[in-house]
């Protein structure tokens, strides 16, 4: 950032105090938990920073307040939002801003074809097209940047005062742009330049260019959201983009890029999980008394029991049975759980998993072949045998085959999860089975996804079949996942 | 707090600067942290994936400084014994012994008492190291996540006071607030009041523009064209779902083995051929040979 934008509205350090404040509100209503002290270390550090340095501002206060790097990506939206740009040129419907923006463009274009010819009111849609391929293939950050702010006072349309979400505007000024298009035609002009270059080659250049367009789309993304917050205010806006944090997110409705995200989240957590059960394991688990091993050490301290000798209990490692719905619904549930149960699996002395929709299939092997639990995910739901007769959920019928096949395998040492929301679309439940699994087992627990008022409503007879288990619980986001995870091992 | 240590920054800039000049390639995040956590005498909490140089970052910023570099490696079991002070028993022991001998007159049990549990019975373990130490130091008290819980709050008295209370001899103030950095891998959780009193930098992969200064900063002999390409492969093979993405010290010794063996420019064939360097799984290493190879086909 050059040194010439400006952080912070117009103010006495009175105003940066007011902008703070807010800012903290707006983290905490997001979820990020920022203490006190740590607000104050912020306001301190501010001091030291020099305020025109919007870089050196955004570190300092993400270093005294975000503690956690998962909420990262909170903190700079809540930042953007916050601090951004102001000056006459976000003014929207503004003519003035529209033309500003405009002149900066052609300052820039003077200064990168000397020729200097026309200014961007002259420009067309092709030439800004043009213009936004050669920055691109270039690389060119400042005319990216410019070229964004263009396009949105042009294409996105976007009215004082309306209440709709940045991600309208930002479908409307993408459309208009047509970066599929652009991007064929980027990769078909390097193939000019260089024809014989290697597959790799293309390849490491086709990710350079993605790479160039994400930033454009984050410079465009971020414009709406300058603009948007010059028009309704801060915290107006604040509250519109506010995202759930990843840990937070909810399983059912997760969208397609919030599913990625709690993909990457969930290794480090299981990682996690699995260090703090071993840990668990080890530690704090007095036994009673060793009498023979306590006086052979007395032996040391002339016969007087100085250091007394405890037998530590060999921890019993239960064995666990995933019973888990796949169906459409709650399929990224069942998916999240297994990847977790596996992970730490090496707490458990056998893992065995199943999977159902109607039919009920065993897929332990899947798991045992690979060590990409991503790949057996795939060959579950490829290769397993788990429909029957429609392809809708039946709980009732997969307990029944499940008791068939392999009831006798239940022992008093297995602890057994059943994943689903119980929607058993009117079929019959069954429930004796899971009565005499309950018999047989040490502990059965059931998994629901599904918010708790939601339980028992409908289709839903989650509450016949946890009669019969030892628990049921919500399992709505990674949080409460990691929670029932940590109390099994 | 006794007294403040002498500004050695100017600005986040000259931190950058003077960490370029023991090349240690800093973004401005890291800069921004370390500048002020010199400023408001504060931890620096280092977080983040293994071989990004969390270390580096303490040990550049000590040599930069000028500065001494004292060390705690933490691992589970650790303890004050061993983190902090230790009484040295053994002499305090022989002391007693000598004094039954010599039976020298006039001195009881409490003057014993005083003698031994002072300073010349004391070890000092790296903490009260440098909270003691006259001269300038760094303190990296590394991998703290390894410790346990217990243990963690050990430091709690040393990163918010910069101070260690000994029983016997009563509290030992730093003469000088030392720089501190803790790195964490995080394998766990640290607890909030240790967090609390951090300032907290993630050190993530570095982009590619970064990356390249790295590598040409620290691998010699290297051509601009073949770092340009080591570091763009690496970077597609970290966006594949991998066990374990390579780190930046893995891609310097990949860019080191490239350079012994003479070769100008990466083709798929030596990639795949060299990937056990960059990777240290088995399984990751088929998927990365098997995606570089059909980089053509696979992606749209």
């Amino acid at each position: 950032m050059d040194g010439s934008e400006q952080a912070l509205p117009e103010g006495s350090s009175a105003g940066i105090l007011e902008s703070v404040s807010g800012f903290v509100k707006e983290l905490r209503n997001a979820g990020i938990p920022v203490s006190l002290t740590e607000n104050l270390d912020a306001v301190e550090a501010l001091r030291h920073v020099p305020l025109e340095d919007r870089d050196a501002f955004k570190y300092a206060l993400a270093a005294t307040m975000v503690k956690n790097n998962a909420h990262w990506k909170t903190f700079e939206t809540v930042f953007e939002v916050y601090f951004s740009l102001r000056g006459r040129e976000y003014r929207i419907g503004d003519n003035d801003g529209a033309d500003d923006t405009d002149d900066l463009l052609s300052s820039l274009i003077g200064s990168a074809q000397s020729d200097g010819q026309g200014s961007a009111e002259g420009l067309t849609q092709e030439q800004l097209a043009e213009m936004l391929l050669r920055a691109l293939m270039d690389g060119n950050d400042s005319m990216l940047r410019a070229i964004a702010r263009t396009a949105v006072s042009r294409y996105a349309g976007m009215e004082p005062g309306r209440p709709v979400g940045g991600t309208y505007y930002l479908y409307r000024t993408l459309r208009q742009l047509d970066l599929e298009a652009i991007m064929a035609k980027m990769m078909e002009q390097a193939g000019r330049t260089d024809p014989a270059r290697s597959d790799l080659e293309e390849r490491l250049t086709r990710e350079d260019f993605e790479h160039r367009i994400d930033a454009l789309r984050r410079e465009i993304e971020a414009e709406i959201r300058r603009r948007l917050v010059a028009d309704r205010g801060a915290e107006a806006v604040a509250k519109s983009v506010r995202k759930p944090l990843p840990e937070d997110v909810d399983f059912m409705h997760a969208s397609r890029e919030e599913l990625a995200a709690l993909r990457k989240a969930i290794t480090p957590l299981t990682r996690k999980l699995a260090v703090r059960l071993a840990r668990k394991r080890r530690h704090g688990r007095k036994g009673p008394l060793d009498f023979r091993s306590t006086v052979r050490h007395s032996l040391s301290y002339g016969g007087v029991p100085a250091d007394p000798r405890f037998r530590y209990p060999r921890p019993s490692k239960p064995e666990i049975m995933v019973i888990a719905d796949i169906s459409g619904s709650v399929a990224a549930f069942a998916r999240f759980t297994l990847q977790m149960v596996y992970a730490i699996s090496s707490q458990f002395s056998r893992v065995r998993s199943f999977v159902f929709i109607d039919g009920i299939d065993e897929v332990t092997d899947y798991f045992k072949q690979t060590e990409d639990i991503s790949a057996a995910i795939a060959r579950i739901n490829t290769e397993a045998d788990v429909i029957w007769v429609d392809g809708h959920s039946d709980y009732g019928h997969a307990f029944e085959a499940f008791w068939d096949r392999w009831g006798r395998d239940v022992n008093p040492k297995t602890t057994v999860l059943l994943l689903g929301d119980a929607r058993n679309n009117y079929h019959a439940s069954q429930t004796w089975v899971l009565a005499e699994i309950a018999k047989k087992a040490r502990h059965v627990y059931w998994l629901n996804p599904e918010p708790r008022s939601y339980w028992d409503t409908g289709d839903s007879i989650v509450g016949q079949y946890s009669a019969h288990c030892d628990g049921a619980y919500e399992c709505r986001n990674l949080k409460q996942l990691e929670r029932f995870v940590e109390h099994l091992g | 707090m006794t007294a403040i240590s002498p500004t050695r920054f100017e600005s986040p800039g000259a931190v950058r600067e003077g960490l370029a000049s023991v090349s240690y390639l800093a973004n401005e995040g890291i800069a921004g942290v370390v500048f002020l956590a010199e400023r408001l005498g504060k931890p620096v909490l280092v977080e983040g994936p293994a071989g990004t140089g969390k270390t580096q970052l303490a040990k550049s910023v000590a040599e930069m400084t000028g500065s001494r570099l004292i060390r705690l490696q933490c691992y589970e079991g650790l303890d004050e014994s061993k983190a902090l002070y230790e009484w040295n028993y053994k002499k305090q022991l022989l002391r007693i012994q000598a004094e039954r001998i010599t039976q020298a007159d006039g001195e009881t049990w409490s003057d014993i008492e005083d003698d031994i549990f002072s300073e010349p019975f004391l070890m000092t373990r790296p903490l009260l190291e440098a909270i003691r130490a006259q001269d300038p130091v760094v303190l990296l008290i590394d991998e703290v996540d390894r410790v346990e819980v217990e243990t963690e709050a050990l430091l709690l008295e040393i990163l918010s006071d910069y101070q260690v209370s000994i029983p016997e001899l009563g509290t030992v103030e730093a003469t000088q607030i030392p720089l501190v950095f803790l790195t964490s891998n995080n394998t766990r959780e640290l607890s909030e009041a240790l967090k609390r009193r951090c300032l907290f930098l993630h050190i993530d992969y570095p982009d590619v523009e970064r990356e390249k200064q790295i590598v040409l900063t620290r691998v010699p002999g290297i051509t601009d064209s073949l770092a340009d390409q080591v570091v763009r492969i690496v970077r597609s093979i970290r966006g594949l779902d991998l066990k374990k993405a390579p780190s930046v010290s893995e891609t310097l010794d990949w860019a080191r083995t490239l350079v012994l063996l003479g070769i100008q420019s990466v083709d798929s064939q030596t990639a795949t051929e060299t990937l056990h360097i960059l990777l240290k799984y088995q399984t990751d290493i088929d998927k990365a040979a098997k995606d570089l190879a059909g980089s053509s086909s696979s992606k749209r």
